[in-house]
């Protein structure tokens, strides 16, 4: 793929971007309520600081030229104060986001790391009780509401079984130094091998319960491809060259057959964004899905108009993302 | 079921759709997995007859009591009662009303405004098919969850709003289906020699494309309803769909959450009837996918 053709995708996905940016302008504009006094609550403020504070928020302009500021204003990342923080939206959502990153990073690890030995593992074991329990499992991953899943891996090993604690990111008497905002990565950084176990106890329920619908997808996807490329001439061929089993697996099959499987996973890794409000709100976790539901309840809109935006624009540049390594993988698709 | 006698009016012969759908139903675990999801429609249309008790009857002393296999059990309450003491069994048979209600509704309207939408971009093109596309894509922007729970939380809780919510964003699946089966039925013979005979642009979309492309949406709205119902599920959990009193699953599992610790019992049932229900859907949808693809037919 050439500079080119790359470039030529990023423009088109402007439209999209704009699009996007009108459905969530609009979106905020539908909102029952004057944002001037939702944010001004109970207090008593004279009938002209209301009218000051409506013209520093710009709420005083025409619909069209609050349009264009909410534009430009996003393009530079303002998104304007969080009505309940009173400090920039934005700090407040970066302040968040590494919680949430870490989660989806570590239930996308952990959908990879079981999804591809158990779709290929049911491919190479075809019609075997294996493949069976694939199958099935995959059936109840897709249909398990994550946040019944969630209460129920809760009940079990933090109520029950009290193997893991029931939320939050680290225990309250650790010390852990920020450097990346991730506590994995931190704890690492620090020597603080405690404090690395005690976050992954915390980290391993919530990541479950957001990875189970993508592990179930990429078991299917990973096993339907692997009995495709299993069924391809260079496999027979190999096999008749007299190649043991388990290298043809894992030096000719395997690479070809994880292709559909990592395009997926980018394209899945979209819809972990959408299922990390069920999941933070389950356990507690302090990242920026949950960040959202309690502003929906507190009616800090600015703060949920930049989380949608900035969720949906995460979502096409994933998707892009999984667009282009889908055709680097395969040089027969073109662009 | 509509969608059956339109298709049958259309051939004299069995249609392509009626012949599948005699393949679906050749496999055991399909039509278990029909007969439950309509076992939950009757439980959703006669509630009131089936239900043991008012879903909103409370009683202080039956507070959180257990089900009837456990020490302190009534019979009588066989999955036991909430924190107001209120009967979970019936709770979610009325629950299913809602589940039910959402799901249908949500994917009537959405594939409805799939099929105009879809067909219109498939077959005219040009203009058309770029605005639409574009909307879509647009839509498809947004994670669905994400794009649901701004929506409520802008239109406030209610029915009403979810049934909103969830076909702003819905009715893009169907449509893209249609349209890209609509692009290769286009320049299929049938629609040439339909088009030969002077038939009208309507007339060939609805009577000649139509029935031939419907296969993949019946598979589609199926697997979709899955989606739906949870989606509602997971809208009413976080207390932004149905308000109580009214019983929906999603919002009685949270309202069993703060109990979880001496009552597993209240969120747990309701749970376990939407994946009854979920799981149900997608074993049929894929049976469907199955009896639909000429690669399964012997």
């Amino acid at each position: 793929m050439s500079f080119g053709k790359l470039f030529g995708r990023l423009i088109q996905l402007f439209p999209v971007l704009l699009g996007v940016g009108i459905i969530v302008f609009f979106m905020t504009e539908l909102t029952p309520g004057d944002p001037v006094e939702i944010m001004l609550g109970d207090s008593h403020v004279t009938e002209e600081q209301e009218i000051a504070l409506r013209h520093d928020m710009g709420l005083d302009l025409p619909v069209h030229e609050r349009f264009v500021k909410f534009l430009t204003n996003t393009a530079t990342g303002n998104f304007g104060l969080s009505y309940f923080h009173r400090r920039p939206v934005a700090d407040v959502i970066a302040e968040r986001l590494p919680a949430t990153i870490e989660l989806s990073l570590v239930a996308l690890i952990f959908a990879l790391i079981t999804s591809i030995p158990l779709g290929v593992l049911a491919a190479i074991k075809k019609n075997t009780l294996l493949d069976r329990v694939a199958t099935v499992g995959s059936l109840f991953g897709v249909s398990m509401p994550g946040f019944w899943f969630g209460i129920l891996l809760l009940l079990l090993f933090a109520v029950k079984l009290q193997w893991l604690p029931v939320s939050g990111r680290i225990s309250y008497d650790i010390e852990v130094p920020i450097v990346t905002g991730f506590l994995l990565i931190d704890t690492l950084l620090d020597g603080n091998w405690t404090g690395f176990k005690d976050a992954f106890k915390h980290i391993f329920l919530p990541a479950v319960t957001l990875g189970l619908p993508m592990a179930a997808i990429l078991t299917r996807v990973t096993r339907t491809s692997m009995l495709e490329v299993i069924n391809q001439d260079y496999i027979t061929f190999a096999e008749a060259k007299g190649l043991r089993k388990r290298s043809i697996i894992f030096k000719h099959a395997l690479k070809n057959a994880l292709i559909p499987t990592i395009t997926v996973a980018a394209i899945e890794t979209g819809s972990l964004l959408g299922g990390n409000m069920i999941v933070e709100t389950v356990f507690g976790w302090p990242g920026l899905g949950r960040l959202v539901v309690e502003s929906i309840f507190i009616r800090n809109y600015p703060l949920v108009q930049a989380a949608v935006l900035f969720y949906a624009v995460t979502y096409v540049l994933l998707n892009f993302v999984a667009d282009i390594l889908y055709t680097k993988m395969n040089p027969r698709v073109e662009l | 079921m509509t969608v059956l006698s339109n298709s049958s009016n259309v051939a004299q012969e069995p249609s392509l759709l009626v012949r599948n759908l005699l393949l679906f139903a050749r496999s055991k675990l399909s039509i278990v997995s029909i007969f439950i999801v309509f076992g939950f429609c009757i439980l959703a249309l006669f509630s009131p007859w089936i239900a043991p008790h008012d879903p909103n009857e409370t009683d202080l002393f039956l507070r959180l009591l257990p089900p009837f296999w456990i020490e302190g059990g009534d019979i009588a309450y066989p999955l036991g009662c909430d924190a107001l003491g209120r009967d979970i069994l019936s709770r979610i048979i009325y629950g299913s009303r809602v589940s039910i209600f959402v799901g249908l509704s949500v994917i009537l309207i959405a594939t409805s405004i799939g099929i105009l939408t879809g067909l219109s971009a498939g077959y005219f093109g040009g203009r058309i098919d770029s605005v639409i596309s574009r909307i879509v894509d647009i839509l498809l922007a947004f994670p669905y969850l994400i794009f649901a729970i701004a929506l409520m939380a802008m239109m406030g809780p209610g029915l009403q709003n979810i049934l909103i919510a969830l076909v702003y964003k819905e009715w893009v699946i169907p449509c893209r289906v249609v349209r890209g089966e609509v692009l290769s039925a286009r320049k299929a013979e049938y629609v040439e020699a339909a088009k030969a005979s002077g038939a009208s642009n309507r007339y060939i979309m609805l009577r000649e494309i139509l029935p031939n492309i419907l296969s993949p949406v019946v598979v589609v709205s199926t697997v979709r309803m899955a989606h739906v119902i949870i989606l509602e599920a997971s809208l009413s959990f976080l207390g932004l769909g149905i308000q109580p009193p009214t019983a929906s699953w999603g919002s009685m599992v949270a309202d069993g959450r703060v109990f979880m610790l001496e009552s597993w019992w209240v969120s747990t049932f309701p749970g376990l009837a939407i994946l009854i229900l979920v799981l149900a859907l997608n074993i049929a949808s894929q049976g469907l996918r199955d009896a639909f693809d000429p690669k399964f037919h012997d």
